[in-house]
């Protein structure tokens, strides 16, 4: 019954005990434990990850109207095993020219800025790495490791189509890093705290998906800019430059870059669910046991991981300029706009019983003013797209 | 020797041996990842001072922002990204002199402090980043430096939009 309350501490307690009882000191058994802990979770997220290579190709068959993987296993979910075999058996190219320390460290970095964000994720209750005060700030620093990777792998394959990619990729994750702080900024507002786990607790009576639903689709947008997944996968634009910052990897390496992407999806649709959705609580469920919350949490994690890629195979590749624009002349404001809005409404109606009715009018009064924006603003463009097509007409009539 | 302090070398030797790499190392762009290498291991130091803020922002800032403008600033500028040169010149005779006198006045000024020797005087607050942030508005603290460092920061934003627009207005 123990175990059940308490999975993690009931662990540690049995496991400390056992490796005491042999005469190993106290603090030296912690460590140990820790350790162990530390590989068995990272062994979890790999093994996920083995899943949701599978997960990701029948999805993406799906919408292209295709079967997928079908011949390994039931399913074909063995199949995974079968192109990991590939991988590892593939000749491991090092491209002349190439800086070799940081072209082997480039694919270990960008797993580990994916790993790095397990650390603070909140499964349920008493199931966390660590409950950091400042975990917001933690997931801004992880993404900045990220961009450090892409960089590395770009300049360090001595070939001008890694170094656009890497350029590009840089140019986009450093832009769309800053509406998603804002919409970050929203809920560290909205709960009064940037640590993971106050953050779940705060939604205890409302998710924050009713309270800030345009600080949810603007942190959906700006992660999925920071996934590098299409629309804005710009960074590996294949029909423009081969693949981007990873032209020159093969094997295991390009493996890890690409388990890396899909781990990366999949954490982030963790981070929706635990910033927006309430974490491990779905109507009450959770209350029979952190097991059963972390299980829902990763139902929920799959399920935006799911909305990410629905997005990628829905949503052709935009334009390099069209995604900077988009960035600074739509997004940014916005976020910022609702950032003031919301700081001001949370301030004037504080501990009022109208805060969360208040709040979500307000996000549906800036939705449909920037709507109407955007409408005034397009007829505007195009009367003059057509006045100057006119004028142009006659001359060409000649 | 405890835990803390087996940690608080192991940084200090990766601070100093990266940054000796920065200055000596023959390729540019090296030498910018070797300074992240730094940046890293005081970003270790800040948090092993409970000061978890400010480890995070030093990551999101240095590493993130300045760091990766250092590397595009190498990236665009070098003609031949594999440039290498001899990164010392004649200066060696008055730099000794200089990190002599540096390291000097420091030891000085450290050898007559006394908080080597006090213990910490309580356990770290548990909400150090709310303390931070009154602080950083209430009136009777730190908000005239905040406000003059904001404005100063809007200069600059609005400034770098103005050059940028007019060197596009120039062509």
């Amino acid at each position: 019954m123990e175990f059940w309350k308490d999975p993690i501490t009931t662990m540690f307690d049995s496991l400390l005990a056992s490796f005491t009882s042999g005469g190993m000191s106290e603090s030296l058994a912690t460590v140990l434990i820790w350790l162990i802990g530390i590989l068995a979770f990272v062994s979890f997220a790999m093994i996920l990850d083995i899943f949701l290579v599978w997960v990701e190709r029948k999805v993406v068959a799906r919408f292209q109207d295709r079967l997928g993987p079908n011949r390994v296993g039931p399913f074909g979910i063995f199949q995974p095993f079968a192109d990991i075999v590939k991988l590892l058996i593939k000749e491991d190219i090092t491209p002349i020219g190439a800086d070799v320390v940081l072209f082997n460290l480039a694919p270990i970095f960008s797993l580990m800025s994916v790993l790095l964000l397990w650390a603070i994720l909140p499964f349920a209750p008493k199931m966390v790495g660590v409950d950091l005060n400042v975990a917001m700030l933690y997931l801004v620093a992880a993404g900045s490791i990220g961009t450090l990777s892409v960089i590395m792998a770009g300049w360090s394959s001595n070939n001008k189509y890694a170094l656009m990619g890497a350029f590009r990729t840089v140019a986009q994750m450093v832009s769309y890093e800053i509406p998603m702080v804002a919409a970050l900024l929203i809920v560290t507002v909205l709960a009064g705290t940037m640590g993971a786990v106050g953050i779940v607790d705060a939604q205890e009576a409302v998710p924050f998906i009713f309270l800030s639903p345009l600080a949810f689709l603007i942190f959906l947008i700006s992660a999925i800019a920071e996934l590098g997944r299409s629309p804005f996968d710009l960074n590996e634009a294949e029909s423009e430059i081969v693949a981007g910052f990873h032209t020159e990897y093969t094997g295991m390496k390009f493996g890890l870059f690409y388990a890396g992407e899909l781990l990366h999806s999949f954490t982030f649709g963790g981070f929706i669910a635990l910033l927006f959705f309430g974490g491990h609580r779905f109507f009450g469920l959770e209350n029979l046991g952190p097991i059963v919350g972390a299980i829902i949490f990763m139902f929920k994690a799959l399920f935006f991981y799911w909305v990410i890629m629905w997005v990628k195979y829905t949503v052709p590749r935009i334009r390099i300029d069209h995604m900077l624009a988009f960035n600074w002349k739509f997004l940014t404001p916005l976020a910022f706009i609702l950032l003031m809005v919301t700081a001001l409404i949370g301030r004037l109606l504080l501990g009022s019983s109208w805060l969360a009715p208040v709040l979500f009018l307000s996000n549906i009064l800036i939705a449909w003013l920037t709507i109407e924006y955007l409408k005034s603003h397009a007829q505007k463009e195009r009367a003059q797209e057509e006045a100057s097509t006119q004028s142009v007409a006659p001359v060409t009539q000649h | 020797m405890t835990t803390m302090q087996v940690l608080f070398l192991i940084f200090a030797a990766i601070i100093l041996g990266s940054a000796y790499k920065v200055v000596t190392t023959k390729k540019m762009i090296h030498a910018a990842f070797w300074l992240i290498a730094t940046l890293f291991g005081v970003a270790a130091l800040y948090a092993m001072l409970s000061a978890g803020f400010m480890a995070m922002v030093q990551i999101v800032v240095y590493v993130g922002a300045i760091a990766i403008l250092f590397i595009f600033a190498v990236m665009l500028t070098r003609k031949d990204l594999r440039d290498s040169a001899t990164p010392l010149n004649d200066g060696r005779f008055l730099a000794a002199v200089l990190s002599l006198l540096t390291f000097g006045g420091f030891f000085l000024l450290l050898k007559n402090w006394t908080g080597f020797t006090q213990l910490p005087s309580a356990e770290v607050p548990a909400d150090m980043v709310g303390k931070l942030g009154t602080a950083l508005i209430s009136p009777s603290a730190y908000i005239l430096p905040f406000e003059v460092a904001s404005v100063l920061l809007l200069a600059a934003l609005i400034g770098a939009v103005y050059v940028a627009v007019g060197a596009t207005k120039n062509k």
